[in-house]
């Protein structure tokens, strides 16, 4: 995982929950562009621990002077947007991964239809900025629940074709109205929490939308669950996973060489045969196929956890 | 050292030939005395000084004429370059990655001058000096893959990645081991490798695709390929198999060293920014058997791979008609002693 370290050069609220971090290269290089959906890994040194939280780019794809990110406050959550919000400040120093997208738009599409939830709205921004740029046909749908907590409105154009639908104040968004009567070769690009994704399949399925025409990114931090044991093959070592660590954390605590990208089990870098499994995988992940998971063969570490009496993987 | 760019052809009469530097960095595939698929992978962009793997793409003394024989193909058959419609962004990233590349690496032979959207291409050895504007392609004679890769020593395949695939869906193939683009077009990575003896059943394909989906920018990678082509041919395409296929069976004792050549792909992977699809040039490198015998270790171990390798992959290489040949010729430079590992010659 190539990365390098970059500064802090602007913090924003753009809501009381999300903030907005801008990072430039010290030595003010240009960063590498990327693509429209893409993400980096944010290392965050925390005490003794060593977090790494994947975000979307929202700044310009075009734009090498400097990477964005919105990074909204998850006051349950592990602590790594914790640790962005609380702890991180205008002129420190990060290590930001290279960019990687697992949410590009289809080049082929004849319309983009971009639909967002909540923090959703990160990656789409930037695909909007490049669809703006190569004056490709799009529309976008952006649904919060109120307009203090819609951040994506400061980020969003007033343009006839970009929607805001605020629960709040009676706007729901209406899927069916939005996925009717899309000319022949539109993509819909979906962003938001699993129940979203998961409407906006059913309804594209009702209307006979073809599901190559059907993309979305659900961005998974690590669930938490009970410690459970893992024994490694190669050293016979055992490692313990606590409540809440992902095995993959487990596994770089104990300095095993294990190659990671999104660490949101989208991505198949962290694929790990497994040797021998007596209990339940809990699999996590978007990668693997369904034979996979239930043969028990093979695990995602960034997601997945384990119950029962002894699993050997081959690291 | 400034690069002497030789004066010769890749048809008709064959006056292409390797100088004793381009013997010497010829990039010889077998790092040990047998051959199998591997999804042998390594980092591309700095390697050992002087080799073709120094530089991201790597321009040597046939530059010109292999552009010159570029053009003779293509004007017999324009379809050996073609880029579906989504893929014009993809050819820009190209186009930006092997100006920057050969402007960076060989600034006495290429310069980029670049004001925001306004670029200014300098590519001396073929008296190019052209502005355009980026990502405008009324601004280029061509479009801006086709335009880049008459520029470029090798082929070029770009691909597009979706649905956790690769779509061969752009390319500039006029230097190619028998395939055909326009007939590959449009395929996804499984489909345009399906004729590859062997390699299926070993799970090689599941495992390369997994690797280049995760093919990272500023991390590109690259792997070598090998075939046996009798005359130094470029354009060894299936649409011409009548022109070169015969040519074949013109090999006798007396002319396999000069007329039987090792033909190496140096095959490389780059992520395009923009587009995220996937770069895969495809350069192509040939030396004699006669030349190549003059580096002692290549000899005696191109006599043990190509003496023992599986049938199926001498039938899938096209071979077999003339491998007793090379066996007989090859045996007489390979004295039974050990080789030492690695691709390299020995100091």
């Amino acid at each position: 995982m190539s990365a390098q370290m970059l500064r802090v050069t602007e913090i924003e609220a753009l809501s009381p929950l999300v903030k907005r971090f801008r990072f430039e290269h010290p030595g003010g290089k240009k960063l590498p562009l990327f693509s429209g959906g893409a993400h980096v890994v944010v290392e965050m040194p925390d005490g003794d621990l060593l977090r790494r939280n994947a975000y979307s780019l929202i700044s310009d794809p075009q734009d090498g002077s400097g990477y964005e990110i919105a990074v909204r406050r998850e006051d349950g959550g592990r602590g790594g947007s914790r640790f962005m919000h609380a702890n991180v400040s205008q002129g420190d120093t990060l290590r930001i991964s290279t960019p990687l997208n697992l949410f590009a738009l289809d080049a082929r599409a004849r319309k983009h239809v971009l639909i967002a939830g909540g923090i959703g709205i990160t990656p789409i921004i930037a695909q909007m900025r490049q669809l703006l740029r190569m004056q490709d046909r799009f529309e976008i749908h952006y649904a919060a629940r109120s307009r203090s907590e819609a951040a994506g409105l400061r980020l969003l154009p007033r343009l006839p074709h970009i929607h805001s639908h605020i629960s709040d104040e009676g706007d729901r968004m209406d899927l069916g109205a939005i996925l009717d009567r899309q000319p022949i070769g539109t993509h819909v690009y979906t962003c938001g929490p699993e129940g979203l994704i998961t409407a906006v399949a059913q309804c594209a399925a009702r209307l006979g939308w073809p599901r190559g025409s059907l993309h979305s990114e659900v961005f998974l931090a690590p669930p938490p669950g009970r410690t459970f044991e893992v024994t490694l093959a190669k050293s016979g070592r055992t490692v313990t996973v606590g409540p809440h660590q992902s095995l993959l954390e487990a596994l770089e605590e104990a300095e095993v060489d294990i190659d990671w990208s999104c660490r949101g089990g989208a991505c198949g870098r962290c694929e790990t045969d497994v040797v021998s499994c007596h209990g339940r995988i809990e699999h996590n992940d978007h990668w693997l196929s369904e034979d996979e998971h239930s043969s028990q063969t093979k695990i995602m570490p960034c997601v997945s956890r384990f119950r029962g009496r002894e699993l050997i993987i081959d690291r | 050292m400034t690069l002497q760019f030789n004066d010769e052809t890749f048809r008709d009469d064959y006056s292409y030939h390797n100088s004793p530097d381009a013997i010497r960095r010829f990039p010889f595939p077998f790092d040990k005395d047998d051959y199998m698929y591997a999804v042998n992978m390594e980092p591309h962009g700095s390697g050992r000084a002087g080799s073709p793997f120094e530089n991201r793409f790597d321009v040597d003394e046939h530059y010109v004429a292999e552009m010159r024989d570029r053009e003779i193909t293509l004007k017999e058959d324009p379809l050996r370059c073609q880029s579906l419609p989504h893929m014009e962004l993809a050819g820009w990233d190209l186009l930006e990655l092997i100006m920057e590349a050969k402007s960076e690496d060989y600034p006495e032979l290429f310069s980029l001058h670049r004001d925001g959207d306004r670029w200014h291409w300098i590519n001396r050895p073929l008296g190019i000096d052209h502005k355009f504007t980026f990502l405008d392609p009324t601004t280029l004679p061509y479009g801006p893959m086709e335009y880049i890769t008459r520029q470029a020593q090798g082929d070029f395949a770009v691909l597009d990645q979706r649905d956790g695939n690769l779509w061969m869906e752009a390319g500039m193939v006029t230097s190619q081991a028998d395939w055909s683009l326009d007939f590959d077009i449009g395929m996804n990575f499984f489909e345009w490798h399906a004729p590859v003896p062997l390699a299926h059943e070993m799970g090689i394909f599941q495992r390369a695709l997994k690797f280049l989906l995760a093919i990272q920018q500023d991390a590109p990678s690259r792997r070598l390929n090998w075939t046996m082509t009798v005359n130094p041919r470029l354009d060894t395409s299936p649409e011409n198999y009548h022109k070169w296929g015969p040519e074949k069976r013109t090999l006798t004792p007396e002319n396999v060293g000069e007329k039987q050549y090792l033909r190496v792909e140096l095959q490389t992977f780059f992520r395009l920014p923009r587009s995220n699809g996937l770069a895969f040039p495809i350069r192509c490198y040939l030396i004699s058997l006669q030349d190549l015998v003059t580096v002692p270790k290549w000899g005696r171990r191109l006599h043990r791979v190509i003496r023992d390798l599986p049938d199926e992959l001498a039938e899938y290489k096209g071979f077999t008609v003339n491998r007793p040949l090379i066996v007989e010729y090859l045996s007489r430079f390979d004295d039974g002693k050990p080789t030492s590992p690695g691709i390299f010659p020995d100091e």
